[in-house]
């Protein structure tokens, strides 16, 4: 009873909870100790808040008793541990936050904790979410739940991690690049980044501001949809975030897609892609043809340019956001005789070789001189592949493409080579230059027993026909059950 | 437009970071080559394009200019790495 308590999705808890059949208590009480029993190995948890965990579980028991129904009350979930939690260390999987316990909750968590949610912990990343492997943690690597010799993506690793080894109900992560997609792929989850500004940034550790954006990682595509609609709409604390009313999400599930025109880029089927992820989504192609949607292939000519665009704005946005890691007002601080000592110490012992690198990139392409070249010309790019993509959602109301180009490889593979990793985020990154929301959904295993994604994106706020097309190719389709060998 | 050592340095430097040799060795020959991939970007033709710096067409997002508690002096201090009353310690400046 307890193991199948925590292999429910959102969906399949919440109406126990509301029933009252279970108790917020025995289902956190249960994912505890599936936790305690599994997380050594696979690493998902870089904190894991039993004593928070049951305080707010049994604040949902009295809030149910009250005869409250939040959607969520009693529903536990990890968050990534780039998101500020109250009183619960906030690390980045950094040493540089190593002991960084934040003073105020981030929005999203705000909104969760009114609708009832319990967190059981602080999920594993790349530090500062600067990675596609969970390897640049400071806190260990998370091992993939499919195959523990792989890595389970990245950035937001141990969130998909943890979603597709049942060690929580639903999670957080957050997106900059293909970091909720990219690891929602590789653990054969579901991951929605949204819409750029649909959900507010604020208590999200900044990595690159233009793009951050956070999103769920789900067991199946209506739990994406319900926790959307509880962390979606706009905050005052955060100045980006958009003012567009918040659609009733749940309602688009279940429209049929007949007629529906899904593009398919040709550009994401080119050379690189592994032949066992194309045949999979070649299939799932087939599939939401067989459910009546038009197929219509389209060019999106600037794709090739994504990587080298996104790693400049990206790398220049971060190299300014953690200047404030100063060794001042929080966080590590090295010994050092004079301030500009304290400062070079602090930050070199306390970030990471990623970091230290994209921090180093981004400098250097915002310095006098080289800003035109670099920063400036990658703005223009990103600018006509927003273009471009405006120009393919005129024709198409989504556009269904591969999430990575081969299944997750294994923990150590890519070795010091920053380039290699920084290409498999090929067709997740244009979703994040131009703002537009993507979904990953599990669409078949590799003959090594590795799951493969399917992406849909949409046009700004399209968030509704692309949970539409989702939920229909998941109901045709049975790779969401699939579930890890686990002991 | 290869990048030298001393250039990386200088670099560090603006960045505040002081890099053991080998970190210097081993960020010169990364960074050229990841400027030698984004090299590719100066093929595509951006003349009269307007960058864009961000994607959502917001301007000027007003509100009313209400007193709200902030966070107060004592939460603000407790991750400090040092403080001494109610401010933050640096080391000697001058």
């Amino acid at each position: 009873m307890a193991e199948d308590l925590c292999r429910l999705s959102v969906s399949g808890l919440a109406p126990l909870l509301a029933r009252r059949e279970v108790s917020p208590v025995e289902v956190t009480e249960a994912m505890l100790s599936r936790i305690t029993a599994l997380d050594p190995d696979i690493n998902a948890y870089i904190t894991v808040d039993e004593e928070g965990a049951w305080a707010q579980a049994r604040e949902a028991e009295a809030r149910l008793g009250r005869g409250e129904n939040g959607v969520l009350l009693g529903v536990p979930l990890a968050l990534k541990d780039v998101l500020a939690t109250k009183g619960l260390r906030t690390t980045c999987a950094s040493r540089i936050l190593e002991n960084f316990v934040p003073p105020y909750d981030a929005t999203v968590c705000v909104r969760l904790r009114k609708a009832g949610a319990v967190f059981l912990g602080k999920a594993n990343m790349d530090e500062f979410a600067m990675g596609s492997s969970t390897e640049n943690s400071a806190f260990g690597v998370t091992r993939n739940p499919w195959r523990r010799d792989c890595i389970p993506g990245g950035s937001s690793g141990g969130s998909a991690a943890a979603v597709a080894a049942d060690l929580c109900t639903a999670s957080l992560g957050s997106d900059t690049g293909g970091s909720i997609r990219q690891p929602a792929a590789h653990c054969g989850v579901v991951g929605l980044k949204p819409t750029y500004g649909r959900v507010s940034r604020f208590g999200l550790v900044a990595y690159a501001s233009s793009l951050d954006q956070i999103g769920p990682l789900t067991k199946e595509v209506r739990d994406a949809a319900l926790l959307l609609q509880v962390i979606a709409g706009p905050d005052a604390k955060d100045s980006t975030s958009a003012p567009e009313p918040v659609p009733d999400y749940l309602e688009s599930l279940g429209k049929d897609i007949k007629g529906l025109r899904i593009g398919v880029p040709r550009e994401f089927f080119g050379e690189g892609l592994d032949q066992e992820v194309e045949g999979a989504v070649r299939k799932a192609l087939k599939t939401l043809e067989g459910l009546g949607a038009d197929l219509m292939e389209v060019s999106l000519p600037l794709t090739e340019y994504a990587v080298a665009t996104y790693y400049i704005i990206a790398m220049a946005e971060a190299s300014s956001n953690l200047a404030r890691y100063d060794g001042v007002k929080y966080g590590f601080r090295a010994p050092a005789g004079n301030l500009q000592e304290m400062y070079a110490r602090t930050r070199t012992e306390g970030f990471g070789t990623e970091v230290l690198r994209r921090i180093m990139l981004g400098t250097y392409t915002l310095s006098a001189g080289y800003y035109e070249a670099y920063y400036r010309k990658a703005s223009q790019v990103r600018a006509l592949m927003r273009r471009d993509l405006d120009r393919a959602f005129e024709t198409c109301t989504v556009l269904a493409t591969p999430v990575a180009p081969t299944p997750a490889f294994c923990i150590g593979e890519k070795g010091d080579d920053p380039l290699t990793m920084y290409l498999s985020d090929i067709f997740t990154i244009s979703a994040n230059l131009a703002g537009i929301p993507g979904i990953s959904l599990p669409c078949g295993l590799s003959a090594a027993g590795l799951p493969i994604g399917l992406q849909l994106m949409g046009p700004p706020f399209g968030e509704p026909q692309v949970l539409q097309v989702a939920f229909a190719f998941e109901q045709a389709t049975e790779f969401h059950r699939a579930k890890p060998p686990l002991a | 437009m290869a990048l030298t050592k001393e250039e990386v340095l200088h670099v560090a430097n603006l960045a505040r970071l002081s890099l053991d040799p080998q970190q210097v060795d081993r960020f010169t020959r990364q960074l050229n080559d990841i400027l030698a991939y984004v090299e590719k970007l100066q093929e595509v033709d951006t003349a009269g394009v307007q960058p864009m710096a961000h994607v959502v067409p917001l301007y000027n997002v007003f509100r009313e200019d209400e007193v709200t508690p902030g966070l107060s002096r004592e939460d603000s201090l407790a991750n400090a790495p040092v403080q001494e009353e109610g401010t933050f310690v640096v080391p000697r400046v001058i």
